[in-house]
């Protein structure tokens, strides 16, 4: 079992630890729902250092990852070094292997992806890649931290006033380089707020310079809630290598633009794309009597089975339960079975709340 | 919190003699810890015929949906309509204003089977 950098931080903090992907992570201080209301609130930082870091570097690492991923890393040359591209990586199937977040960097890629594939991951991008001139780092002795919330970079301000007109001008999915820290505008919880990485070293100073000015450790069980309410999908759950970008809505993650290019799994995204009768689609869905939505629960409609719940929690901002789920078809008769009875669902657009506020909009 | 005058399942719910034959049904201290914040319960409907070792209803929290069985035998006579619409009172307080239901015993001699507060204790 490892630990992160930020271990005794939580262990002082009362952390109720929890075992996750081989790692020995928070799951709440205390109270999941008060932990996931100060980041839709205030500002709270999370222990993320069990995510995946990898450097990809050499004079093909462009070429390299504009056929390893389905978003395309060219539009990341537009804006320039430290901007941010969320992609998905294929198989020839067009089944999802990884999701991550892919940042241009001074003479390097960093590629930020899930604890629970890393070593799959790592064994993916060096078969891949070894008809290209690159240097694959799978970084070690690393933190990473995110700061969330409405307030989260004020008060990281207060703490750092050293990075404050960076921190001003920082645009989101951007990051910048400050000593031996990154700094990106990015997260997992519908929130603004900051990804924060650096050597190990500094997690306990840094920790502590957070809690100073007030910004409140959460945990696992937060993030959960938070990402679903954000409408973002989580590896291994809403989506997998039998899931194509399709079925989950990450079409808009599949960039085709340039048709020169060639990248794992694009043959077969585009024939499934375009056969109708394959096609299944991810919406939001909302219970509207008391109960609560999980991963597995089937969505019936006059008897037959027309979907599945992928992942589903109660949500402290709507005071409901909500889910994703991924279906053949949608309409008002739906209903889902949870332990044997049929109960009344919506199908609403994602995401659930942005920023705070509630903005599921109904698709039926 | 844990007093002499509970009993135990090994699954987490406590009985509390009232009256009697009148037993209050709840799920221990340690049971609310492991949950996390509790949103959801389902609880037998009064009436109800229940045996021991019988689900009877589910405690969801925002983490997961648990199983809730009956510690005794019996009918069902109450249910806590305030912890039906306010769950988290199961955190705040779940051996004394987060109990779940009442019972009228059937057998009383079950009682003698369950595990005293020091065994149910010693097996967390």
């Amino acid at each position: 079992m490892r630990k992160t950098p930020f271990y005794t931080c939580h262990t002082k903090a009362n952390a109720k630890i929890i075992e996750f992907c081989n790692y020995l992570l928070p799951l709440n201080y205390g109270s999941q729902i008060r932990e996931h209301e100060i980041v839709r609130e205030d500002a709270g930082m999370f222990d993320v250092s069990h995510m995946q870091v990898t450097d990809v570097m050499g004079k093909d690492r462009k070429r390299f990852l504009r056929f390893l991923l389905s978003n395309d890393v060219y539009k990341l040359d537009q804006i320039g070094i430290g901007k941010a591209l969320y992609s998905v990586m294929l198989n020839d199937a067009a089944g999802i292997v990884d999701d991550l977040v892919v940042y241009l960097l001074d003479g390097k890629y960093r590629i930020v992806s899930n604890a629970a594939t890393k070593e799959k991951l790592l064994s993916w991008i060096v078969e891949k890649s070894t008809d290209y001139d690159v240097d694959i780092d799978p970084c070690s002795n690393l933190a990473m931290i995110a700061i969330q919330g409405p307030n989260a970079i004020d008060k990281v301000i207060r703490a750092i006033p050293a990075v404050t007109e960076k921190l001003k001008e920082l645009k989101p999915f951007n990051s910048f380089n400050y000593d031996e820290f990154l700094f990106a505008r990015t997260g997992y919880t519908g929130e603004d707020g900051l990804e924060i990485m650096f050597k190990d070293q500094y997690a306990e100073e840094f920790w502590q310079q957070m809690l100073a000015v007030k910004i409140l450790p959460c945990g696992l069980g937060a993030r959960d809630t938070l990402r679903l309410e954000a409408g973002m999908n989580l590896y291994g759950h809403d989506m997998d290598e039998k899931t194509t970008p399709s079925e989950c809505g990450l079409d808009w993650v599949v960039d085709t633009t340039d048709e020169s290019r060639n990248f794992i799994g694009k043959n077969a995204y585009l024939d499934l794309k375009f056969r109708t009768d394959a096609s299944k689609t991810q919406v939001g869905v909302i219970l509207e009597g008391k109960g609560v939505l999980r991963e597995g629960q089937l969505i019936l409609s006059d008897g037959d089975e027309v979907g599945i719940i992928t992942s589903g929690t109660f949500s402290p901002t709507l005071k409901k339960s909500i889910a994703f789920a991924r279906v053949s078809c949608i309409n008002r008769s739906s209903m889902v079975n949870i332990r044997g009875n049929l109960e009344s669902i919506s199908f609403v657009k994602l995401p659930f709340v942005r920023n705070g506020k509630i903005i599921s909009k109904l698709l039926v | 919190m844990y007093t002499n005058d509970m009993k135990f399942l090994e699954s987490h719910e406590w009985v509390k003699v009232l009256d009697s034959d009148i037993v209050c049904i709840g799920i221990s201290d340690h049971a609310q810890g492991l949950l996390g914040d509790i949103v959801y319960l389902e609880l037998p409907k009064i009436g109800r015929q229940i045996k021991m070792n019988d689900t009877v209803g589910v405690v969801e929290s925002v983490k997961a949906a648990s199983d809730l069985y009956s510690p005794v035998s019996g009918e069902v006579i109450e249910v806590n309509g305030l912890v039906v619409s306010n769950p988290e009172i199961v955190n705040s307080s779940p051996h004394e204003d987060g109990w779940l239901f009442k019972v009228r015993l059937s057998n009383l001699t079950e009682l003698g089977s369950l595990l005293n507060v020091d065994d149910y204790r010693k097996n967390l």
